[in-house]
């Protein structure tokens, strides 16, 4: 499995276990945010939407923006 | 200290809060009431004679030795087994009473051999100093029928039985039944024919049920059971109090030396972790310090295809640093990293993250925690606001209902299941969630209430089915929770659980527990009156192990079991320091005392101390750091007593890592299997070698003290210390105690801490701070650490790891008792007569349906790889599940393990691999090439001859 492969199943993951957060998407970026380092974040961000369920993509996305 | 045997005030201290007066020759002494005679003469100096009594156990009252006289009372009553009484009167020696104890002794004497000059125990033995001490000079009886010259039993690796020196005091049957509660020793035969026997008459030791955890040895008053090392070295001259460097109950020892050579490991009975007990590795298995094996010299390489060659210490870090500055220079700071150990000290582990996060320029540090309990400090440190359990060993004392989920204790922490063993005696109860029965579910006396076997993979489905009931029963401690907990939150927990599709009824299709048993092993949880849950790896090793942590949290706290002595949330750590290791700052984004690097202010603390900017961004994880140098941009790694190669998940995936790197660097006691796709390999000290502090899994940080030299000539924080300088870090540390000052200057929950208030105390569990300034035994007892405790919402999320056609049998992987984690330490004692290598537990129904018996070898393939080992058919797993350790890199269980991962932490879920099993005739084409590379990897070139 390649590494960015790895990265996109870890962020199903992380949103599907938070997934009952009041706000997941919200909950999910900050997930990301304390616990991934930077070349993770930018291969997320470089990745694009695909294979990411949609509380994923809007969390990495929002997250890129903020960065 | 010189060598003092450990006091002994011959009967357990009573725990009665009221006070008895009484006098004793003459002098008044005042005692907690139901104290014995013997102990309040004792306690105030007067050792009345004794043989079958010792305060590690229950009076017995059979050697009538420690006879009294009382005032108004008639004959004389042995003292051990009378109690106090207000006013009275005691007299320990009149003349009465040495003719009597005389006349004892003399018997005893008579039917033993009289070979006391050359006797193992000579100088050592109660028997000897019990003659002495009433005055014997001579036996008057001819030797008739007697039990000398008796066979002596040899079979045990550590300690000799010689049935000749026995007095049938019965020490060692009751230290086996009460102590370590596995009821192995027996007194066979009545009155003159009474003999102690390990099983049945025809069993040896070694053949017996004997755990070879020494308390036996421990307890004997002659030299009927001795250490095989007091035989062949003599009796200890010295002894210094020390910590295990096992597992993470953290058990403390006396060394007891002659010179710089260790003679025993005894049990300090002032250890507040382990009360006088121990196993049979801390006990026993310290050969490996000595073994032939050790490397004690720096080596390098440049390829990993050369041999090694010898260097001086100054050519190592000179390389060693010369390497890191060239890819640091080349590949940018990003490119290094370090992995801290579990098994080094408080103080080594502080520098190897100093040295990471000051030196290298980032926070790629990451420890064995990663692997094992980083769920637990996720789990409870979003829960409870603290990344620890919340209780000390003793509150098991007080304890109703164990819980015991995920964790083998009997087999990965002896002592404390010893314990916990105990309570169960005196009639707890107890619930095993496990997929395979552990020896706690059914053993001597012992039998779990509820063993809910649930399929591997489940834990979260297990845990919601349960607070199903408990909210749905209408069984929550709802004043506790409004009292302590967020209400609203509270409320969508209650909620969420309360659905039809977390009932037992339904998701015993998932669990495959049924759920008649499941709800009434929550009935029990709930209104048993105190419990408490102890759990493992079989919690936190799964792709939902944070989740479950946080189950196991919400569980607690609906059920009012957190805050005070007998209940709360017990995680049992494996290594000896995974605990301070994680104190420590291990983790890549938090700072020592699980601050986070993004904390502005905690950082510029840490700035101003140590002078350099820290990078604010969180760094990589080892599964991380492995990624990274598949992908080319991680280059080099500082690795301190850890073997990822074994340890860590999906062997192919950690060599390939390991190889792409350009520079390993590898300090260790051996050439481990890491060390194959090493290029620098530094030397490393044992636990008897090196001074600092170990935390253990209640929070208890204890002094590890200096026996005996390193036989590489430094302590491992020394070593890190001299890679740092070669770096051109200033660091002038002369003594482990001035890390710890800089850890508690750093660290509020250290900020009490210091080698001084250790020495003191003995120990102390933190928080030690203004307001616990003595420690703190038990945590959130008017208030969670976060304020108010938290309920998290875990939904059961089936792991990606599926079985099919092609893989139909689930794996689940564990520890045995005589051996530890990678067996690196215990493979190279005596311990492997017990476990010479990995077998695989199989159910017979799987194992008929595929032709396979016990003891054939099989073959063990997954989707990541496959190994071969011996099969052991048993019913003690379930059918569609298998079962095996991973204490022998040939076996190398984690060929088989894959990359899946805790959704939070990363930590491996080692505990669910799919996998088929078939007869096998001869080793895998990997196991041969793997046993090519370990011959070729430890290749030491010749010195060169001198000019």
């Amino acid at each position: 499995m390649t590494t960015i492969d790895n990265l996109v199943r870890m962020a199903n993951q992380i949103a599907t276990n938070l997934a009952h957060e009041p706000d997941p998407t919200a909950a999910m970026a900050e997930h990301i945010q304390l616990f991934w380092d930077p070349r993770m974040k930018k291969l997320i961000f470089d990745h694009g939407d695909d294979g990411l369920n949609p509380v994923a993509a809007a969390a990495i996305a929002a997250l890129k923006t903020a960065s | 200290m010189t060598y003092q045997p450990q006091s002994d005030f011959g009967t357990p201290a009573s725990r009665a809060q009221d006070d008895v007066t009484l006098t004793i020759d003459g002098r008044t002494v005042t005692v907690p009431s139901g104290t014995s005679v013997m102990r309040a003469a004792a306690e105030q100096g007067t050792a009345i004679p004794k043989l079958c009594a010792t305060d590690s156990l229950a009076s017995f009252g059979s050697c009538r030795l420690c006879l009294v006289e009382i005032d108004g009372r008639r004959g004389t009553p042995a003292s051990c087994t009378t109690p106090v009484e207000p006013g009275m009167v005691v007299h320990t020696q009149t003349p009465h009473l040495q003719k009597l104890r005389k006349g004892v002794m003399e018997l005893y004497i008579s039917d033993h051999p009289l070979d006391c000059l050359t006797c193992a125990a000579n100088g050592d033995c109660e028997l000897q100093d019990q003659a002495g001490a009433v005055g014997l000079r001579d036996v008057r009886y001819e030797p008739k029928a007697t039990h000398l010259g008796q066979t002596k039993d040899h079979s045990n690796p550590y300690f000799d039985f010689d049935p000749s020196k026995c007095i049938a005091c019965s020490r060692c049957v009751r230290a086996c039944d009460e102590v370590q509660g596995t009821l192995a020793l027996t007194v066979q035969g009545r009155g003159f024919d009474s003999k102690i026997s390990a099983g049945m008459a025809s069993d040896n030791f070694l053949g017996s049920e004997c755990v070879s955890c020494g308390a036996c040895v421990q307890a004997c008053p002659t030299a009927t059971l001795v250490e095989k090392k007091v035989v062949e070295i003599g009796t200890p001259e010295r002894a210094v109090v020390t910590t295990c460097a096992y597992c993470g109950v953290g058990c403390t020892f006396r060394a007891e030396m002659r010179g710089e050579q260790l003679v025993r490991m005894v049990p300090w009975k002032d250890g507040k972790a382990n009360r006088g007990h121990s196993c049979v590795k801390g006990r026993f298995a310290w050969g490996y310090a000595q073994h032939q094996e050790r490397i004690i010299n720096p080596m390098i390489r440049a390829s990993i295809s050369d041999p090694w060659r010898e260097v001086s210490w100054d050519e190592a870090f000179a390389y060693a640093a010369s390497e890191l500055k060239r890819i640091s220079a080349k590949y940018g700071r990003n490119a290094l990293g370090g992995i801290t150990s579990s098994r080094c000290t408080n103080e080594e582990t502080f520098l190897v993250q100093k040295l990471v996060r000051a030196g290298f320029g980032n926070n790629n540090v990451d420890t064995c925690a990663r692997v094992c309990h980083s769920p637990t400090g996720y789990g409870l440190k979003t829960t409870f606001g603290t990344s620890a359990g919340t209780q000390d060993f003793d509150s098991v004392e007080d304890t109703d209902v164990i819980l015991v989920i995920g964790a083998n204790p009997t087999d990965g922490h002896p002592v404390f299941a010893s314990r916990m063993k105990r309570r169960l005696r005196q009639g707890a109860k107890l619930i095993v969630i496990d997929p395979r029965r552990t020896d706690l579910v059914r053993s001597p006396h012992i039998e779990a209430q509820h063993h809910l076997p649930l399929r591997p993979g489940t834990n979260v489905a297990v845990l919601t089915a349960m607070a199903h009931t408990i909210v749905t029963e209408g069984l929550v401690d709802e004043a506790f929770v409004r009292d302590r907990c967020d209400w609203d939150e509270f409320q969508d927990w209650a909620s969420f659980v309360s659905e039809d599709r977390n009932s037992p009824e339904t998701l015993e299709a998932i669990t495959q527990v049924p759920a008649a048993d499941l709800r009434a092993a929550a009935r029990l949880y709930a209104t048993g009156g105190n419990g408490a849950i102890y759990y493992g790896l079989g919690v936190t090793e799964h792709s939902q192990g944070s989740s479950t942590v946080m189950a196991i949290a919400n569980l607690a706290m609906a059920t009012g079991n957190v805050g005070r002595r007998g209940v709360g949330v017990n995680p049992l750590r494996g290594q000896n320091n995974v605990q301070g290791a994680c104190d420590m700052g291990s983790f890549p984004h938090e700072l020592p005392g699980y601050r986070h690097i993004s904390d502005v202010a905690t950082r510029e603390l840490f700035e101003r101390e140590w002078g350099v900017a820290l990078d604010p961004e969180p760094g990589l994880r080892i599964p991380n750091m492995l990624d990274a140098a598949t992908d080319g941009v991680f280059k080099a790694i500082y690795i301190q007593g850890e073997d990822i190669l074994q340890s860590d998940p999906n062997t192919h995936h950690v060599a390939a890592g390991l190889e792409a790197m350009e520079c390993v660097i590898v300090h260790d006691l051996f050439l481990n299997e890491t060390a194959n796709y090493a290029h620098i390999f530094l030397p490393g000290s044992t636990f008897l070698e090196k001074n600092g502090t170990f935390t253990n899994a209640e929070r208890r940080i204890q002094p590890v003290r200096k026996v005996m030299s390193p036989l590489n000539g430094f302590e491992d924080w020394e070593v890190t210390q001299k890679l740092a300088h070669a770096l051109g870090l200033d660091w002038d540390y002369t003594h482990p105690s001035q890390i710890m000052d800089e850890v508690a200057r750093l660290t509020p929950s250290f900020a009490g801490v210091s080698f001084d208030r250790l020495d003191e105390e003995g120990s102390l569990q933190w928080p030690v701070n203004e307001s616990a300034p003595n420690g703190s035994p038990i945590m959130h007892i008017d208030g969670f650490v976060r304020g108010k405790g938290k309920f998290v919402v875990t939904d059961y999320v089936p792991t990606d790891e599926r079985t099919g056609p092609r893989f139909p049998l689930l794996l689940t992987t564990g520890r045995i008792l005589s051996q530890y984690n990678v067996g690196a330490q215990t493979r190279r004692t005596d311990n492997v007569i017990w476990h010479e290598e990995d077998v695989l537990e199989i159910h017979p129904v799987d194992a008929e349906n595929r032709g396979v018996k016990s003891g054939d070898w099989v073959r063990l393939a997954s989707r990541a790889g496959e190994t071969t080992l011996r099969a052991s058919v048993t019913d003690r797993v379930a059918p569609g599940v298998v079962y095996t350790t991973f204490h022998h890199p040939l076996t190398q269980a984690n060929v088989v393990t894959t990359d899946y991962s805790d959704w939070a932490t990363n930590c491996p879920e080692y505990k669910v691999t799919a996998v088929q099993i078939a007869p096998s005739n001869g080793p895998t084409q990997w196991q041969e090439d793997y046993m090519d590379l370990q011959r070729r990897s430890r290749r030491i070139a010749p010195a060169e001859a001198a000019e």
